[in-house]
């Protein structure tokens, strides 16, 4: 094991930025202290190092990982680079270079810190993104269907093969608005594109009448003697509820124009 | 009557059911169709009662012939009564399936004219959504007891789960509050569904694409508190109808008292929550722990704990077995202990191949050390500092809750004596200490 230099990675946040960072460390025999993104401000103590993203070697170590410590690592990374955590490309290279050194028994490695801290990230992605798939409303202008959420995980890409499966014949724009990204999808191909900020219409007649039915109806499922606020908000916590159509959340801010949704969709 | 009104007073008229899941199995749309279904089930929302809202539950109409004395849509009732169309149903399903408010739907009825009218309807709603809309989502259909086979198989074919309801525990409970049905009403379409569903299951290894009968099992559910029926005895139907019926879940649903009679518990009884919240705990342990129910509660012992749950309560009566070394213990003897569940016994399982254990490394893998301290070593040692005292014992293994429910006189902290020795968990923990502790509040 190398000694932890003083050092820190700057790569262009792409997977295959982070996994070129994990070739210069191996090709320079070094760990740097942290791996950041060019936003980040210049520090006095550590000098910046800045890594190039090169396809031929990310392509390198992306080979090698389900080589030396099989599919369900590499599986996992990918995962874990769509996490929330804090220095996630930090621990994501400490974990490759665990598993370069113990094979895939990295994967059960659940006691070590950085193992730990992945797992648990992921985890917190999983659930998020098995949340939002049923939290997540969508209102219906000119047939497609348009939902907004307010991840704190990068969870479009987990939500992706669930609703395209679920509405196959449909057109639908899942905005992302954390991340600034919009999965779109029409029969039968979908993609995740950056998305600016745009304005949506009114809800028409039909629209409207749905929700408030569904408000109805959620309002009327519940067994009074049994309320309990707090058991509801454990299951369902409030920052899902601004965009859930039975708190009667006007969507009037709602920032995307019908035109433009449209055109988004994939031609 | 609008659909408004209409959906209100079916909808209010079907929430006493608890069957809501949309879990147990995993679909991909017909082609042109829409919907599909995960395993997992997914939860659209929770309700102001903490329940989670799944699939569109409502009745195809509340209209009722039978006159069961603890059910809110009794023939003798004065409520408001609406009935669906069955095209109704599944506009207002699909609409709110595009919108992605459900997983599907839950279908119940009350029994208008007679149950194979009421299948009917139930059958031509479904059809509509199968056929006409060709929707893979999540469908629950509940029979009515009494309906011709015929019309339960079609029924069945449409569906995804199915559900007869036992609601009373006991023949003779049955007698009292709903005469109408007979032990033998309920179980028969019960025994019949699993006999399809047998059959079903060997078609589909002759012939790849049979068509499924309800692929997600069948289940039912049970009122507690409206009848003297016991724990013992609820816990161990609950047993017999996972092995004889092949059921997949059985719900239990506290008694809300929504009619007054004489034979009923009076209109302002609390329901029994906690009662059904042992029995749920009771029911994992059945399905996911590897414990029967004769385990856990017996003849001489025939109501839960209030003060402690059934894993722990069994724990504390079964000191002999324990404490268990958990990097050698295997899984089986993991799930025993309290404070593991199914999650953290399996990392631990994992986690042991690649290191040692410790008490640290425990608390990573998600045990609560709290409940479990006192049931375990890390190679042959207990954790360090671990205090014996009846207090500790308790807060541990009682909700914090019930614990200032029952002890509200408990000094918050323990004081620290700086010359009494801790005592090991070998030494000084015998079943009788905690028992004691646990009964005598003093």
């Amino acid at each position: 094991m190398f000694d932890q230099s003083n050092l820190i990675y700057r790569y262009d946040g792409s997977f295959d930025g982070l996994l070129c960072c994990v070739f210069e460390s191996y090709d320079q025999k070094e760990i740097p202290v942290d791996i950041v993104l060019p936003v980040s401000p210049e520090t006095m103590l550590f000098s910046m190092k800045e890594i190039r993203t090169d396809s031929p070697k990310a392509n390198r170590v992306l080979a090698s990982i389900p080589k030396k410590m099989g599919i369900d690592a590499l599986d996992f990374v990918r995962r874990a680079f769509l996490t929330c955590l804090p220095k996630k490309e930090l621990y994501i290279l400490l974990f490759l270079r665990l598993g370069y050194q113990h094979g895939p028994s990295v994967m059960n490695m659940l006691t070590d810190d950085v193992v730990d801290k992945l797992v648990k990230a992921v985890k917190h992605l999983d659930k998020e993104s098995h949340l939002l798939k049923g939290f997540l409303r969508f209102s219906i202008f000119s047939n497609v269907l348009v939902g907004e959420i307010e991840p704190k995980n990068y969870v479009l890409p987990l939500m992706s093969q669930h609703f395209s499966e679920r509405y196959p014949e449909e057109r639908f724009l899942i905005y992302d608005k954390t991340h600034g990204m919009a999965l779109v999808y029409q029969p039968y191909q979908s993609a995740v594109i950056p998305i600016e900020d745009l304005e949506l219409p009114e809800p028409d007649e039909t629209e409207q009448s749905y929700r408030e039915l569904w408000r109805l109806f959620y309002d009327t499922i519940e067994v009074e003697g049994r309320h309990n606020p707090k058991c509801r908000m454990s299951q369902m916590p409030k920052r899902y509820w601004k965009y859930m159509t039975e708190f009667g959340s006007s969507q009037k801010t709602f920032p995307l124009k019908l035109e433009n949704t449209t055109k988004l969709l994939i031609p | 009557m609008d659909v408004f009104e209409k959906l209100k007073i079916l909808t209010d008229a079907a929430k006493y059911d608890v069957a809501c899941t949309s879990s147990g199995v995993n679909k991909k749309t017909a082609p042109g169709g829409i919907g599909s279904a995960a395993a997992a089930g997914i939860c659209h929302s929770f309700a102001g009662d903490g329940r989670c809202i799944s699939l569109l539950k409502v009745l195809m109409t509340n209209v009722c012939a039978y006159d069961c004395k603890y059910c809110v849509n009794r023939k003798s009732n004065d409520t408001p009564r609406a009935s669906f169309t069955p095209r109704e149903l599944a506009e207002l399903t699909i609409n709110f399936y595009r919108r992605n408010y459900i997983e599907g739907l839950f279908l119940s009825s009350g029994v208008l004219k007679n149950p194979d009218y009421t299948t009917e309807q139930m059958i031509e709603a479904l059809r509509i959504l199968r056929e006409e809309y060709r929707f893979s989502g999540y469908i629950h259909a509940k029979a009515i007891p009494g309906t011709d086979s015929t019309l339960i198989s079609h029924l069945g074919m449409l569906a995804d789960r199915m559900s007869v309801n036992i609601e009373l525990p006991s023949q003779s409970s049955l007698q009292t509050l709903a005469p109408d049905k007979s032990k033998h009403s309920i179980l028969a379409p019960m025994g019949y569904i699993k006999n399809r569903i047998q059959e079903n299951s060997t078609d589909i290894i002759k012939y790849r694409h049979a068509p499924k009968f309800v692929p997600a099992g069948q289940s039912t559910q049970m009122i507690i508190g409206a009848t003297p029926d016991t724990d013992f005895q609820i816990l161990n139907l609950t047993e017999g109808l996972y092995k004889k019926y092949k059921l997949k879940r059985v719900f239990f649903s506290a008694y809300m008292p929504v009619a007054e009679n004489t034979l009923l518990p009076t209109i302002d009884t609390k329901p029994p929550l906690w009662r059904e919240h042992r029995l749920y705990q009771a029911d994992w342990l059945l399905r996911f722990y590897g414990f029967a129910a004769n385990e856990l509660l017996d003849q001489n012992h025939q109501s839960f704990n209030p003060y402690v749950d059934p894993k722990c309560n069994w724990a504390l009566n079964h000191m002999e077995f324990f404490p268990m070394n958990v990097n050698r213990a295997p899984y089986s003897d993991l799930l025993r202990v309290p404070g593991i569940g199914v999650n953290s016994a399996m990392r631990i399982v994992k986690a042991r191949r690649t290191a040692t254990l410790n008490f640290d490394g425990l608390k990573k893998l998600g045990v609560v050390l709290k409940r479990a301290q006192y049931f375990i070593t890390c190679g042959g040692k207990a954790l360090e500092g671990l205090k014996i005292t009846q207090d500790a014992v308790l807060r541990s293994l009682m909700s914090e809750k019930t614990y200032l429910e029952n002890f509200p006189h408990q000094p918050k902290s323990e004081q620290l004596s700086l010359f009494e020795q801790p005592p090991t968990i070998q030494s000084s923990l015998t079943q009788e200490d905690i028992l004691k502790c646990l009964t005598s509040p003093t």
